[in-house]
């Protein structure tokens, strides 16, 4: 080999397929760097990572009531990166789903508070009614733009967030003001008919999401409409070609993955708060975003990967308390984590390899 | 320059390059001189563009040396080639098409800032020197697709290119086009450049190279010299066994005008016209070939047939019935079925990164009853497939864009014909595909067209259009320039059509 000419000592090669096994190999060292480098960051900090480590782990499972909690932190996230996932296998990009979120959880305030006397389950069903058709119809608006005047979704499903959020202020400062709170604005704490009863000791949305769970794996895969969702997000021009409807499809879709959310506010609103706050979405519906795409839109990755973020945020807050640091030091945690978990995507595709010494 | 006339130009050793476990290249050795011109033939798939892509630098080679001029290199990117004087004038030009020609020319080289007046004139003087006719001031947008080649290759000449690769330079020029360019790469290479043209036409690898190099399956198989070999030899060497080149057009009686396009006038999407009053007539049990160059109007009549795109006038009557303004639903389930293969492959009729049985269930998904989706079918349909037209898969659940174009092109097709259509526009049927796979596509087409199925057939190659075809429509700028009978016609007559002369319609109606 000629020494005088240039050779790269490292290039990028990309690999067509790779195993399964090795691909589940490249995440689990990606999760242990992680590990690795949210632990620096800590020992930057002055403390022990192994310890912080062991309190947020303790603190997700130490008791039957963390335990509880950490699953009431995931009841929303499972929910609504479920709802968006059906938007996502689309390629529609809904960030709206906080905003669906809040509007479900309107809706379904309003027969909470003004119809409590009504039977139990028949208001639980009401609410319910009203939780998904109210995110449903605030998935449905920036969809008819979409399809109509090719408006941008994710500018248009954003700023509707916005106005939801803005909403729930409205009615906590004007009509739906709670009269007892003696001039403070809030809106009035649900009466015990409208709440969500508890099933093994956490309120029973948690059967929701699984039911819900196991419904959005069924429709993506083997129904016609999961089948159409996923040509349309493919090409929009081969589901014409072949003959779907798209403006159809994508208005369907939009209806359900709103629909899907608004259910999550309404089970935040009756199981969680008890009340209509305007914290009801609080940035699930964002988080519900990372979720579904670190599942790759598979229902159950999302299963488990909400399971592990709401490990890290129970974890987290508990780590907060014993140690007095900041709230943001768990988001900054998550972001490191985040970082290398993306960032292994990379080496799926690709790999490094070193040049070959001879010519021959 | 002090080049002797022993030493290649580039000279590659050893060539292997594999993507996964795909072996692009084996073990190539392949060497050009200066003023000759080397034609790499081979088949799609059998790894032309892999190497030429690794001779200037989009890929690296996972062995082998390349040297030039005697010296070892290394050709790490695009730049790096330049630098080293290989330039590649690829298939899609890379143009800036609001800039002059000039400002693409010159677009991206690096040294001092040149005055406009200076750099014309520089340029006018090269094109001079190598006979290429190039305006300076003319805007991209306003140029036939040769002028914009010719702009291509005085690109690379302006950076300095001694050795010039060509990728399948003609498949978008008419034949009056291409003997241009002959013309030109001849002047070049008597002004003493290497040039190396990758072609799968066997008639054109005759007209220009000097020696030719065959490529099968990633190996170079043979290098002969031009004026020792003929077509026969060439298939031979190419496929690797002996093929006939004949494409059969048999006789059917009792044809009946099935489809009747009148004064059809389509508007694009950017206010061009797509379709400018357009008529013909389809009949059942023929081919009706249509001809042009790319960017005539072929896809328009196809997405307009097929109910994509709206007319803005006339009429398309399928049995006395009017199909405007259906929707493509609709025109699917009267039998009408188009199946158009755009220049990545896979377009719309396919979704790429769905498999195989995915793929067969997109246009008869709705067919089968209630909510679930019954894949059995499709599973059978595509097992069927891979076994009647050889598509060559790791299984039928591999996503389609893993498999070769050929076989893409093989599947889509196949769903086509298996949808038993009365009418069958395909549309570049055989765009990549090598010579065998050609030939069963033909022959699809045919036993489609004994059936008395109507098929209008959009092609790149005139000389089978010429050899299938029943009639044959040529199409320039979305107008209709004539219709004739494929076998009374000549490739020149066709050829003077698609460039824009107007000829008397021979069009036997009725």
């Amino acid at each position: 080999m000629n020494s005088k000419s240039h050779v790269p000592f490292i290039r990028t090669v990309k690999i067509s397929e790779r195993s399964g096994k090795d691909t589940i190999k490249i995440r689990i060292a990606a999760f242990v760097l992680a590990l690795t480098a949210g632990g620096l960051f800590i020992l930057f900090l002055g403390y022990n990572p192994l310890e912080l480590y062991g309190t947020i782990i303790s603190g997700a499972f130490r008791s039957k009531m963390a335990f509880q909690a950490t699953i009431r932190f995931m009841i929303p996230l499972l929910m609504s990166s479920l709802g968006v996932a059906l938007a996502f296998k689309m390629r529609f990009w809904n960030i709206g789903a906080e905003g669906q979120i809040i509007v479900g959880a309107v809706c379904a305030s309003y027969f909470a508070l003004f119809h409590d006397n009504w039977p139990h389950f028949l208001l639980l069903i009401v609410m319910f009614a009203a939780g998904a058709i109210g995110g449903g119809l605030w998935g449905l608006i920036p969809a008819y733009f979409k399809s109509k005047y090719d408006t941008n979704e994710t500018l248009f499903t954003l700023m509707l967030n916005y106005i939801a959020l803005h909403i729930i202020t409205y009615l906590r400062d004007g009509p739906w003001k709670d009269p007892g709170s003696s001039g403070f604005p809030k809106i009035a704490r649900f009466t015990s008919n409208a709440q969500l009863d508890k099933v093994l000791g956490v309120h029973f949305g948690w059967i929701i999401a699984l039911i819900l769970l196991v419904l959005v794996f069924i429709y993506l895969k083997y129904t016609k409409h999961g089948y159409e969702i996923s040509v349309v997000g493919e090409s929009k021009s081969t589901a014409k070609y072949a003959g779907m409807n798209v403006k159809k499809i994508i208005l369907r879709t939009m209806v359900i993955s709103g629909g899907i959310c608004g259910i999550t506010g309404m089970i935040q609103a009756a199981g969680s708060d008890m009340t209509l706050a305007s914290s009801v979405a609080g940035g699930v519906g964002f988080t519900a975003i990372i979720v579904s795409w670190l599942a790759y839109l598979n229902p159950f990755g999302i299963l488990l990967v909400s399971f592990l973020f709401s490990v890290l945020e129970k974890g987290s807050s508990v780590m907060q308390s014993t140690y007095g640091l900041s709230t943001y030091f768990a988001s900054v945690l998550q972001g490191i984590i985040l970082f290398f978990i993306l960032g292994c995507e990379f080496f799926i595709r690709y790999k490094f390899v070193l040049t070959k010494k001879g010519g021959k | 320059m002090k080049i002797s006339e022993t030493n290649y130009a580039i000279e590659l050793k050893g060539i292997t390059k594999t993507f996964g476990k795909v072996i692009a290249n084996e073990n190539v050795n392949l060497g050009i001189k200066y003023g000759e011109i080397l034609a790499l033939l081979g088949e799609n798939g059998s790894g032309k563009t892999t190497l030429m892509n690794i001779l200037s630098g989009i890929y690296y080679a996972d062995e082998g040396s390349i040297c030039i001029d005697g010296t070892e290199v290394s050709i790490t990117n695009p730049n790096e080639a330049i630098n080293l004087g290989i330039g590649m004038i690829y298939q899609h030009f890379k143009l800036v098409e609001i800039f002059s020609a000039m400002d693409n020319i010159v677009l991206g080289t690096r040294g001092r800032y040149v005055k406009n007046s200076a750099l014309r004139e520089e340029i006018l003087e090269m094109s001079n020197k190598f006979g290429l006719e190039i305006v300076p001031d003319k805007k991209v947008y306003n140029m036939s697709v040769s002028e914009k080649q010719t702009i291509e290759i005085m690109k690379v000449l302006y950076r300095g290119a001694k050795i010039l690769i060509l990728d399948e330079p003609t498949s978008v020029l008419t034949p009056q086009e291409t003997e241009k360019l002959f013309v030109i790469l001849r002047r070049m290479k008597e002004q003493g450049n290497a040039i190396i043209i990758i072609t799968h036409k066997l008639h054109e690898v005759l007209a220009i190279s000097d020696r030719v190099a065959i490529l099968r399956k990633g190996q170079v198989v043979d290098t002969v010299n031009t004026r020792d070999t003929n077509e026969k030899e060439l298939t031979e060497l190419m496929v690797g066994r002996p093929i006939s080149l004949e494409i059969n057009r048999p006789e059917t009686i009792n044809r009946k005008t099935v489809l009747k396009v009148v004064d059809l006038s389509v508007i694009n999407e950017d206010g061009t016209k797509g379709l400018n009053n357009i008529n013909f007539n389809l009949k059942s049990g023929e081919i009706l070939g249509v001809a042009g160059v790319a960017g005539s109007g072929q896809r328009e009549l196809c997405e307009t047939i097929a109910g994509l795109m709206e007319a803005k006038a006339g009429a398309i009557l399928y049995n006395k019935e009017n199909i405007i303004g259906k929707t493509p639903d609709e025109i699917i389930n009267l039998g009408i079925s188009m199946s158009f293969v755009p220049e990545d492959r896979l377009g719309m009729g396919l979704v790429g990164s769905m498999d195989m049985v995915d793929n067969m269930l997109l246009k008869s998904y709705k067919k089968n009853k209630g909510f679930i989706i019954d894949k059995k079918p499709s599973k059978e349909l595509a097992e069927e497939l891979v076994d009647k037209l050889s598509i060559i898969t790791p299984g039928i659940e591999t996503p389609v864009r893993m498999l070769s174009g050929g076989n893409v092109q093989k599947v889509l097709l196949g769903r086509e014909i298996e949808s038993e259509p009365n009418v069958l526009i395909t549309a570049y049927p055989v765009r990549g595909l090598d010579i065998n796979s050609s030939y069963i596509i033909y022959d699809l087409l045919n036993e489609q067209k004994k059936k008395n199925v109507a098929i209008l057939f959009i092609g790149e190659d005139l000389d089978v259009l010429l050899e299938l075809s029943d009639r044959i429509m040529v199409l320039c700028h979305g107008e209709v320039m004539g219709l004739v009978d494929a076998k009374n016609t000549s490739k020149e007559e066709i050829g003077l059509m698609m460039a824009g002369k107007k000829m008397e319609g021979v069009d036997s109606d009725e």
